[in-house]
């Protein structure tokens, strides 16, 4: 058994090193940085932005890399199955289903976007004055906005598309007319819940203007839930798109959305399903998408109701 | 109490007021007279129609006239088909509308409520997941495409159903259930996530250290106090059966309400898309006004009357 060899020396405190215990090691984390990671680690949600980034891709280059036009109709080609020449088929036109799927593509998703970019700004301004200024001021431009709200959605989108001319911006129109209202409200309950926190305080009291406040510290910290509703606005734009096609509002042809080769290809369903079958899928899978997106955004940028 | 209903009333009025303005301002503006057709009419005939049906008077005087007649709930004729009120047309097509639409409402919230609970009992196992899956795939399917699958399957592989109209309980089945889609999965989210918020309160510890049972303390305790958010729920829920109902009823070849909508616009027969529109919106402020008392009276925490002052 071999005896431990201790020394004096052994004894003698190490020392703290005053530097050393307060480094950081560790990189800090933001707010969004720790939401993006939260972000990352939700499979689904990638899952959503991948497959917004690949139909984003194959809308720009779908229609080119099949090397037929959306609109070329070929009388001989009519209804034909998918095949090596016609990946997705024909229509009852003779026009390549594949083509027109990645042009429609184009028209389905811009008026998504537009449309959520219009409720966007116009939501995101009118809540935050309408929050921020309080009183008469929030009194009545919030029984406005009650009023536009008690009006149902498509009712009124109908009755405009009825009234104006029949185009794309005619319907970004009609569809951002009322679909402010709901940006509107989130926004003015978040600033109506920020304006009295020390830092607007704080800034208040070192003379910064209403519009510093409103554009540089409200604003900002209202992101979160912004980003939320434009992920969940986004689908339902495109949602309504298909509706009013189906219902022959849509874009006028020769343009082609996915709703309105749904509706085209309804007459020949018993006989043509894949006719439907792959502008319905689309539909379905971008709406899926920017829903899980949404969700994990939700669940990324507030920690308080995880799961 | 009854202050607040008057004002709530009030605000019906002005909610009412202001669609009529818009929709009858739009009329105006529409392209296209209701008597222009393919068909030329000489212009003797067309002006004595526009006489008959009162389209010469000024502006303000036609829109007074048809503010007080729509307060009578008078609509006037429709244009395109000869001898029919639009009141009428809706007496005539309203209850399928309803019955199907109470039928939707019944699913989505019954199989909502159900699918919720579980979900949220079976918190992360496999019905959990399940369910989500259903339900998020719910909410990306539009209600056409859900149609057009149900069809597919029910009546032309499986010849279970029937496609199209509306005769039997048996034609009533995929249209609810189609319709009912979407705002099934959104009640059965919005129940899961209450649910669960619910079942880690304090009173539920309380209830299950008490000794009650599991059954007692999720059907008594917890699911009265989680079905509040659906019950906010309904005031959308009823205007998403409205809407919804446009493509559904033209899908299955019902002679509802909605169908006689779309029908109109297709037409431009003017009085009926007004008349409809009208009534559209007086069912949706009414039954969002009868959510909100309902709200109230379940949930005696929310005061009716403070609620008016701060919505």
């Amino acid at each position: 058994m071999t005896r431990l060899q201790l020394e004096k020396a052994d004894f003698e405190p190490l020392g703290i090193d005053n530097e050393e215990s307060e480094k950081i090691v560790g990189e800090s984390t933001s707010y969004w940085k720790d939401a993006w990671r939260r972000f990352r680690e939700n499979k689904l949600a990638v899952f959503g932005v991948i497959t917004i980034l690949l139909l984003a891709i194959m809308a720009l280059i779908g229609e080119p890399i099949s090397g037929k036009s959306y609109n070329d109709t070929n009388i001989m080609n009519v209804n034909k199955t998918p095949s090596a020449e016609h990946w997705f088929g024909t229509d009852n036109l003779g026009r390549d289903i594949f083509a027109r799927t990645w042009y429609g593509a184009r028209i389905s998703l811009f008026i998504g976007l537009m449309a959520s970019l219009i409720d966007l700004v116009i939501g995101v301004i009118w809540g935050a004055i309408s929050g921020f200024f309080g009183g008469k001021i929030d009194e009545y431009m919030m029984r406005i906005a009650d009023i536009l709200y008690g009006v149902p959605y498509l009712l009124v989108v109908i009755l405009l598309m009825v009234v104006m001319p029949p185009g794309l911006w005619t319907m970004i129109i009609a569809m951002s007319i009322t679909g402010w209202i709901s940006m509107a409200r989130i926004v003015r309950g978040q600033v109506l819940q920020l304006k009295s926190e020390e830092y607007v305080m704080a800034s208040k009291s070192l003379g910064a203007s209403n519009s510093r406040l409103l554009f540089r510290h409200l604003i900002p910290n209202t992101l979160g839930p912004i980003l939320v509703t434009l992920t969940l606005t986004i689908p339902t734009a495109i949602f309504t798109e298909a509706f009013l096609s189906y219902l022959g509002l849509g874009v006028p042809a020769p343009r082609a959305s996915w709703g309105t080769m749904s509706s085209d290809a309804l007459s020949g369903f018993e006989y043509f399903p894949y006719q439907l079958f792959f502008p319905a899928f689309f539909i379905c899978l971008t709406i899926l998408a920017f829903n899980v997106i949404g969700d994990g955004l939700r669940d990324a940028l507030d920690p308080k109701e995880g799961k | 109490m009854a202050r607040y209903l008057l004002k709530r009333i009030g605000y019906i009025l002005v909610s009412l007021l202001f669609i009529i303005t818009i929709t009858f301002g739009l009329m105006k503006l529409a392209p296209g007279g209701p008597f222009t057709s393919e068909r030329k009419t000489s212009p003797a005939i067309e002006r004595q129609m526009q006489e008959a049906y009162g389209l010469n008077d000024p502006i303000h005087e036609q829109y007074f006239n048809y503010l007080i007649s729509a307060a009578k709930f008078d609509f006037g004729p429709s244009f395109k088909y000869e001898g029919q009120e639009v009141t009428d047309i809706i007496k005539r097509s309203f209850p399928y509308s309803l019955l199907l639409g109470l039928e939707a409402i019944f699913i989505a919230l019954a199989f909502g409520v159900l699918f919720g609970t579980i979900a949220a009992i079976r918190h992360n196992k496999a019905s959990d997941y399940t369910v989500m899956v259903i339900a998020i795939l719910g909410i990306s399917v539009p209600s056409f495409v859900m149609a057009t699958i149900l069809q597919f399957i029910f009546s032309m592989k499986l010849s279970l159903l029937p496609i199209a109209r509306f005769e039997s309980f048996a034609h009533t089945i995929l249209p609810a259930f189609a319709l009912a889609t979407t705002p099934l999965a959104f009640i059965a989210r919005l129940m899961r996530s209450s649910m669960l918020e619910v079942l880690n309160a304090d009173y539920i510890k309380t209830a299950k250290s008490k000794g009650l049972s599991e059954r007692v303390v999720i059907y008594k305790h917890g699911l009265r106090n989680a079905i509040l958010p659906v019950v906010s729920y309904l005031g959308p829920l009823v205007a998403g059966i409205l809407t919804g109902s446009f493509i559904i009823e033209k899908i299955f070849g019902i002679p509802g309400l909605g169908r006689e909508f779309v029908e109109s616009v297709t037409n431009r027969d003017y009085t009926v898309i007004m008349g409809t529109t009208v009534f559209f919106s007086v069912l949706l402020l009414i039954s969002i006004l009868v959510v909100d008392l309902i709200y109230g009276w379940i949930d005696p925490r929310i005061k009716l009357a403070n609620k008016g002052a701060n919505s």
